[in-house]
């Protein structure tokens, strides 16, 4: 058994094809489309298939089905007169668990769910019983926040890859969502279904084009612009989410097998697999360290200043220049301990100050017990080093630069011999090749200013 | 004799006051929690059973429709309510009476006003969370026939002025519907106000010390709404939910209290503040309209 990323796809949510195709010639095609689409899936034979529905909402942070026989009559609040969608799935709750770890780790809240009658939302369950209706693979779910946005959202499916590399099984990832989004409001001859507007339909058109060429990276960067004039599903999150996970690149083979109106909305199904050149084919996946920030990002004060005085990035906006002599404080680092800015540029250098793995918002150090009078019962060097690796990583975005631009790198371990070998191997991750990867220097100290256990300090050359 | 509304009801639908209850139908425990928006349900579950109303109306915004506003059609309902947001607070075991005449009737004179009316028959539709919860905070022994409305929100997504005659058609469809009906009816307007939600929660979700607004400008909103409420200037505040649903994220762009003011015929007299308070972030009020005692100008 080893992990395997077969394929990526993007299915409709509505209820029509499985419950009345007879009415519509369009939701019949959709019916038959998802049926080649699952003898396609039934040929990859996967271990797994992980569901993100844009119809699974949620508001606290990341949820994750973890209930391994879910079972319910489910009615569709509005297509209620269609009939019912009764369902008992197998779900593999213990991938559930890893996912949520995984995401833990990005510092979002998670909550797994396992309660008897939890509603499953309509997208889920026509996918997967049009998919996989004999629950011949274990199917897992993971809902869509609300409140997301792009920079989370792609954090999430980095995250989501992480888990599936982790669980080591044959993955296939399904985003369930609709492309324009825009619902005719009054009675239709089912027969006569359309897209509700041509815009709508020419930018439907235009994805799919892309999808079909196994360009998933630019699918997401237009993302935005799509949502804002054809009204994409949920502002078309999932797709930052879905692309995220296959590592943000164009290396698919694209299939299109089917675009149809259901009531005005823009229903696609297409099938992503990776390509020779996709980077989870080398063996040494790591997903991007950093997301290349979005034009469109919600506005929030962006100002570089030559003074001395330290001023606020956001990590989140465009990639920004450092100029000569600038001093870098990132909006989404932790805060400094003393009278020092976060990095500093000179020449093409760019010196960032000692980074450890304080969270921004709440100081929290990840994976810290401690006792009531603050003495240290036990921490996680696994966690405190990804965590010190998101602050520098937001400490380099603010300035435009990634980890791959990174030449030098200190290390400080507080106790060098219980934890040299686990650090080592979270390192890794971040450097599979060393051909590629930044000088390094690991020394054992006797102490850092908070009850952190590793902090690092780096040396990046701007191009 | 002619039926009338005998109270109309801001009545937000948070599951954090039902779990904080703890009644006998919800299976989560809790240690108390969110006391002032509590104790304002609780002065008005009084007041209703002094009303002696022959049936309940809720508008929530968990019954979401794209298709035309959808009534209840069946005369009972049970089932098993899972919030799908806090799982871990709301899991509610209900039984409600439908009054079906009623529903069909509202549906009969909403299509006369030009609007796409449907009945929900399916026997295994599970009714929303919002509306339980609105409706066991308002009368938690269910001895009340209920009539429950979806909301189709998707005029706004054209303009708020065509979401907003569509909610008014809706509302004068209601208020003819029961004023023929011959009985007593309460009217739910299921709405949070200020609705920008806190996305973690602390590790006891009662923890009232990390409860508070999500910002101050929701609050400075909320306040702003309410002063209207207040002051009998329901127009005004028909006038300004463009405005709020922007600023504050509003919940009451769902178009429930938008119905209940035009059910109401946009009441002129002051409105009674039951209470005030925040549920993780968002702003909460329980807020009546007396048609009788017309906000002590009667």
């Amino acid at each position: 058994m080893s992990f395997e990323l077969q394929a990526l796809c993007i299915v409709p949510g509505q209820p029509h094809p499985l419950l009345a195709p007879e009415k519509s010639s369009a939701w019949d095609s959709l019916a038959k489309s998802y049926e080649r689409l699952r003898v396609d899936i039934e040929k990859l034979d996967p271990e797994i298939i992980l569901y993100f529905s844009t119809q699974w909402l949620s508001v606290l942070g990341w949820m994750f089905q973890a209930d391994p026989k879910p079972k319910w009559t489910h009615v569709d609040p509005n297509w209620h007169d269609l009939g019912n969608m009764p369902y008992e799935f197998e779900v593999d709750s213990a991938f559930a668990f890893v996912h949520e770890q995984e995401v833990k780790k990005t510092g979002r809240f998670t909550r797994t769910v396992n309660y008897e009658g939890f509603p499953i939302d309509t997208g889920t369950i026509v996918a997967q019983k049009l998919l996989n209706p004999d629950n011949k693979y274990p199917a897992s779910m993971i809902s869509c926040n609300m409140y997301a946005e792009k920079e989370e959202t792609v954090s999430i499916g980095e995250a989501s890859f992480q888990a599936l590399q982790r669980h080591g099984k044959r993955a296939v990832v399904v985003l369930v969502s609709n492309l324009s989004n825009r619902y005719f409001i009054e009675e239709i001859d089912p027969q006569k279904d359309r897209i509700s507007s041509r815009k709508d339909d020419e930018w439907n058109l235009k994805i799919l084009e892309l999808l079909g060429e196994g360009r998933l990276e630019d699918v997401a960067q237009v993302a935005r612009e799509f949502s804002k004039e054809a009204n994409g599903d949920m502002q078309f999150k999932g797709v930052w989410w879905l692309n995220a996970l296959g590592g943000e690149c164009n290396e698919y083979e694209g299939k299109v097998y089917d675009y149809q109106p259901v009531w005005g909305t823009g229903c696609g199904i297409a099938m992503l697999k990776p390509n020779e050149s996709h980077p989870s084919k080398s063996g040494q996946f790591v997903p991007k360290a950093t997301t290349q920030p979005d034009f469109h990002q919600t506005p929030k004060s962006v100002s570089l200043s030559n003074s001395a005085q330290p001023v606020e990035v956001n990590a989140t906006t465009n990639k920004v220049e450092a100029a000569q002599g600038q001093v870098i404080q990132s909006g989404q680092a932790a805060h400094a301990v003393g009278s020092y800015p976060h990095a500093r540029r000179e020449g093409e250098f760019l010196f960032l100050s000692g980074i450890g793995p304080r969270r921004r918002d709440t100081n929290e150090i990840p994976g810290l017990i401690q006792d009531e009078q603050g003495e240290v019962i036990s921490y996680d060097i696994i966690a405190e080093t990804h965590a010190v690796f998101d602050n520098i990583k937001a400490v380099l975005a603010s300035a435009g630069a990634t980890l791959n631009d990174l030449i030098d790198v200190q290390v400080f371990l507080t106790d060098i011999k219980r934890d040299f070998k686990t650090f080592n191997q979270v390192y890794a991750e971040y450097f599979p090749d060393s051909n590629v990867a930044p000088t390094r220097t690991t020394m054992g100290i006797v102490g850092l200013p908070t009850p952190i256990h590793v902090e690092l300090k780096v040396v990046a050359r701007l191009k | 004799m002619n039926g009338k509304i005998v109270s109309g009801l801001l009545s937000p639908h948070p599951p954090h006051l039902v779990y904080a209850e703890n009644p006998p139908q919800n299976e989560p425990r809790s240690e108390g929690g969110w006391e002032v928006l509590r104790w304002g349900y609780h002065r008005y579950r009084e007041k209703l059973k002094s009303l002696k109303p022959d049936v309940i109306l809720v508008h929530s915004p968990h019954w979401q429709t794209v298709v035309g506003h959808h009534v209840l059609g069946l005369d009972h309902f049970s089932g098993l309510s899972v919030d799908p947001i806090f799982p871990h607070l709301f899991r509610y075991r209900y039984e409600m009476d439908v009054d079906v005449d009623l529903s069909r009737s509202i549906a009969s004179h909403g299509k006369e006003e030009g609007l796409l009316m449907k009945e929900m028959k399916n026997p295994d539709f599970r009714i929303d969370y919002g509306a339980i919860v609105s409706l066991h905070l308002v009368n938690p022994d269910w001895d009340v026939p209920v009539v429950c409305i979806s909301s189709n929100n998707s005029p706004y997504y054209f303009s708020n002025e065509v979401g907003q005659k569509e909610m008014a058609k809706l509302g004068r469809a209601t208020r003819n519907a029961i004023e023929k009906s011959g009985k007593r009816a309460i009217l739910l307007a299921s709405n949070s106000l200020s609705h920008r939600h806190y996305t973690s929660e602390p590790d006891l979700p009662e923890d009232m010390s990390k409860e508070h607004i999500y910002h101050h400008g929701q609050y400075l909103w909320d306040m702003e709404v309410l002063k209207l409420m207040k002051e009998g200037k329901s127009q005004q505040l028909l006038d300004c939910l463009p405005e709020f649903f922007d600023m504050a994220l509003a919940e009451v762009k769902a178009g429930a209290l938008a119905w209940m003011l035009h059910a109401m015929d946009v009441p002129d007299y002051p409105a009674e503040i039951y209470s005030y308070g925040s549920v993780i972030g968002t702003g909460n009020a329980v807020v009546e309209w007396d048609p009788e005692n017309r906000g002590g100008q009667s």
